[in-house]
C-alpha cells in the first residue's frame, strides 16, 4: 500500500466543498479543543470562515511552535547544482522549452561555491537541480555529495524523485533530507502543468515519500506549488499526506513548504492568488493540525511579510539565496529558476530573527547522525 | 547536614539540572542557568559546533558553576549514540552522558531495546551514564545492572509542559532505585518539579519551561526555590493526606461496648 491508494479514495470537488461548507462553530470547535486536532478541524482552519479568526489562530500557532521548538529558527541555504531539465513544467524556469542557458556545476565549481556558502555561516544547505537523469543523475548526486558532505552538518535535497534503491545508496553518504512538492495534488490540472519529462507521472511523484520513508529517510519534505489550483484543497491533501506519512514512517520527521508561485522569465502568472493573509492563515493552521511538522519559508517572499511571520509558526528559512547553479561564486549573474523577493544577506536576516527574540541556529544536526 | 546529591564521581547541590536548548539567545541562557543554580546542564552534540573554540553555547556554559552533560539527542539507535558519546567526550572534555535515543522523532520517545543495548556498551567504555527513559520501572532494574550511574524517566513526552503524567510508576522506581532517579521531561512548572521531589526523587531536569518563559532568569530562579521546598519538605516527612475525622468507629465499636 502507498498514499495513492488513500489519496484514490477522495475526490477533489467533494473535498473543496466541504472546505467551503465548513462555518465559524467548525473554526471554534478546532481552535477550543485540547486535544489533536484531525483532518475535519484542519479543512476548517483552512476554510474562508476562518478569516475571521486570523489573529486567535496566530496567538495559538505561536504558543505551540514555541512550546515545541523553542525561540529558534533554523538557517538554510538552496545551492544550485544545475540547471539542465528534461521536463516542461508550465511555471518553471528551467522548463525544457525555456530558452536558458543550461549549467551543471562541476567538481571545482561545487568546491567554490561551498567556500562562499560556508563564509556565509551557513551548516544545512539544500542542492537542487532540475531532472536531467543522464546527466544529473544518482552518479552525480553520489560525487556531490562526497565533496559536499565533509563540510555541512545537514545536507537537504530537492531533486527529480528517484527510485527506493537510490535514495538507499544516497543516505549512507550524508543525505538527511529530500523535498519533493507535489505540486499539486489536482490530478488533471498536474497533467496540463507537466506535459512533458518524467515528472508527467503523477503516481509516480506522489509515491516518492512512501519510497523515501522505506529507504529510512530521516526527514522528508512536502508541499505544493500554490497558485496552480485552489489553495486549500490543496493543503488538505498535504495534510492528508503527512498524516498518513508519520503514521507509516514513523521513524521519519517531516517539513512543509508554502511556495507561492514567482514569475519567472517568460512564465505564465498564477491561475489562483493567494493574498499574504491567507498563507498566514495557512502556516497558522498547519502548526495546529500538527504541533511537531516544521514548516519552512523561502527568499520567495518579501521582506515585510517574512519579519511578521517569524514568530507565528514558521521554523526554518533561508536568507541570501541564489536559485541560478553557480550563483553565489561561480557565475552570480546568470539567470535565476525565479525572482526571489527578499535580498537580504544572512547577516541581516539573522539581525532581524534577533531583533524578534529569536536565535538563529546554524548547526542543528551532526554528520555522526543518519 | 548538608544535603548533597552524588552522582558517580561528582557531588551536587543543587538538584535542579538543566537544559540549554530553545532559548532566544545563548547570552540568556547563561543568564537563566545562572540563576537557577543548576550545576549539572545538558548540552546536545548537534547543537554545538565542536570544531570551532568560539562555539557560543558553550561560550556562556564556561563557568565554574557549570558541569557539562554531552547528551545524543538526534541518535536513532545504539550504534548512533555510541559514535556521537565518544565525539562528545573527545571535544566537551568530559565522559558524563546524556544517552537519549528517539526513533521517533514526532514524540522523542525513548527506546528502551537501543537505551539499554546502548547503556551496556558505553559502561565498558567508560562513560557515567544517565540514560532518558519512560517511567518502566522493570527498564529502570535493568539499567542499574548494566551499571548507569542513575535512571533519568520521564514525566511526560519532552516539551510537554504536561508535568508529571508518569506519577503512579515513577513512585515505583523511586522506591526500587539503588541509583539515583532523576525525572526528566515534561515539567511544565515550579510546581511540578516541587512535587516529584517530595515524592523522593533527587533530581528533576528543566529545560523547556525555563526556556520558552516570557522571563527565563526569573523561571530559572523559581525552580531553584520549587526544587528546594519540595526536597526539604521530602525530608521533613511530609505529613500524609487524611480523610476528615470521624469520632465514631462503625467497624471497631463493638469491641468497646462493654466498657460503655
Amino acid at each position: 500500500m502507498t498514499f495513492h491508494d488513500i489519496f484514490s479514495q477522495y475526490h477533489w470537488d467533494e473535498v473543496k466543498a466541504s472546505i467551503y461548507q465548513k462555518t465559524d462553530r467548525d473554526v471554534e470547535h478546532a481552535l477550543r479543543k485540547t486535544g489533536k486536532r484531525d483532518l475535519e478541524d484542519f479543512k476548517a482552519l483552512i476554510s474562508p470562515a476562518a478569516a475571521r479568526y486570523l489573529e486567535p489562530m496566530a496567538q495559538l500557532s505561536h504558543q505551540l511552535t514555541q512550546k515545541r521548538f523553542g525561540k529558534t529558527i533554523q538557517m538554510y541555504l538552496p545551492m544550485y547544482l544545475s540547471n539542465e531539465c528534461q521536463n516542461i513544467c508550465t511555471y518553471c524556469g528551467f522548463s525544457l522549452d525555456n530558452p536558458l542557458r543550461r549549467v551543471t556545476l562541476t567538481d571545482g565549481q561545487i568546491v567554490r561555491e561551498v567556500e562562499v556558502i560556508k563564509a556565509l555561516g551557513y551548516d544545512h544547505i539544500l542542492l537542487v537541480t532540475g531532472e536531467a537523469n543522464k546527466t544529473v543523475g544518482v552518479d552525480y548526486f553520489k560525487n556531490a555529495l562526497k565533496l559536499i558532505k565533509p563540510h555541512f552538518s545537514h545536507i537537504s535535497m530537492e531533486v527529480q524523485p528517484l527510485d527506493q534503491p537510490d535514495y538507499e545508496a544516497l543516505i549512507p553518504m550524508g543525505l538527511n533530507t529530500v523535498l519533493v512538492y507535489q505540486e499539486t495534488y489536482h490530478q488533471e490540472d498536474y497533467k496540463k502543468h507537466h506535459p512533458k519529462g518524467k515528472k508527467s507521472n503523477f503516481k509516480y511523484r506522489i509515491e516518492t515519500p512512501d519510497r523515501l520513508g522505506k529507504a529510512g529517510i530521516h526527514k522528508i519534505g512536502l508541499g505544493v506549488l500554490i497558485g496552480l489550483e485552489d489553495w486549500r484543497t490543496d493543503c488538505f491533501f498535504t495534510a492528508l499526506h503527512l498524516n498518513y506519512l508519520e503514521r507509516v514512517y514513523w521513524q521519519t520527521k517531516y517539513s512543509i513548504s508554502f511556495p507561492r508561485l514567482r514569475p519567472f522569465s517568460g512564465g505564465l502568472p498564477p491561475k489562483v492568488e493567494m493574498n499574504d493573509r491567507e498563507l498566514v492563515q495557512a502556516i497558522c493552521a498547519y502548526r495546529i493540525f500538527d504541533e511537531e511538522v516544521e514548516l519552512s519559508l523561502s527568499t520567495r517572499e518579501t521582506e515585510k511579510f517574512r519579519n511578521h511571520v517569524i514568530p507565528l509558526g514558521i521554523t526554518s528559512i533561508s536568507a541570501g539565496s541564489k536559485t541560478n547553479p553557480g550563483g553565489y561564486a561561480v557565475e552570480p549573474q546568470s539567470l535565476e529558476q525565479f525572482e526571489i523577493s527578499d535580498e537580504r544577506t544572512p547577516n541581516e536576516i539573522a539581525q532581524i530573527i534577533r531583533a524578534k527574540g529569536y536565535e538563529p541556529v546554524w548547526k542543528d544536526w551532526d554528520g555522526v547522525y543518519s | 547536614m548538608e544535603d548533597k546529591l552524588t552522582i558517580a564521581d561528582k557531588t551536587f547541590s543543587s538538584r535542579l539540572f538543566t537544559g540549554t536548548g530553545k532559548f532566544s539567545s545563548s547570552q540568556l541562557m547563561g543568564e537563566a542557568l545562572l540563576e537557577s543554580g543548576s550545576e549539572l546542564v545538558t548540552v546536545a552534540l548537534k547543537r554545538v559546533d565542536v570544531q570551532n573554540d568560539q562555539d557560543d553555547i558553550l561560550a556562556h556554559l564556561n563557568h565554574e558553576q557549570f558541569h557539562l552533560l554531552p547528551n545524543t539527542s538526534g541518535a536513532r539507535n545504539a550504534e548512533e549514540a555510541v559514535l556521537a558519546a565518544q565525539l562528545a567526550r573527545e571535544a566537551l572534555k568530559t565522559n558524563w552522558l546524556k544517552l537519549e535515543i528517539h526513533p521517533d522523532p514526532k514524540y522523542l520517545m525513548p527506546d528502551p531495546i537501543e537505551t539499554l543495548k546502548a547503556a551496556k556498551q558505553l559502561v565498558k567504555l567508560g562513560f557515567v551514564v544517565l540514560p532518558y527513559i519512560h517511567a518502566d520501572p522493570v527498564l529502570c532494574k535493568r539499567l542499574e545492572e548494566v551499571g548507569t550511574a542513575a535512571v533519568m524517566p520521564l514525566g511526560a513526552p519532552i516539551g510537554s509542559n504536561k508535568g508529571l503524567k508518569t506519577k503512579d510508576f515513577i513512585e515505583i522506581i523511586v522506591e526500587q532505585s539503588n541509583v539515583p532517579v532523576v525525572v526528566d521531561a515534561g515539567i511544565g512548572a515550579p510546581s511540578d518539579a516541587a512535587k516529584a521531589m517530595e515524592m523522593g526523587v533527587d533530581a528533576v531536569l528543566v529545560n523547556t519551561a525555563i526556556a520558552v518563559s516570557p522571563n527565563p532568569v526569573a523561571m530559572g530562579k523559581a525552580f531553584k526555590m520549587a526544587v528546594e521546598a519540595g526536597r526539604m519538605a521530602f525530608q521533613a516527612k511530609l505529613a500524609q493526606a487524611s480523610t476528615e475525622a470521624n469520632a465514631s468507629s462503625p467497624l471497631t465499636a463493638f469491641l468497646f461496648e462493654d466498657e460503655a
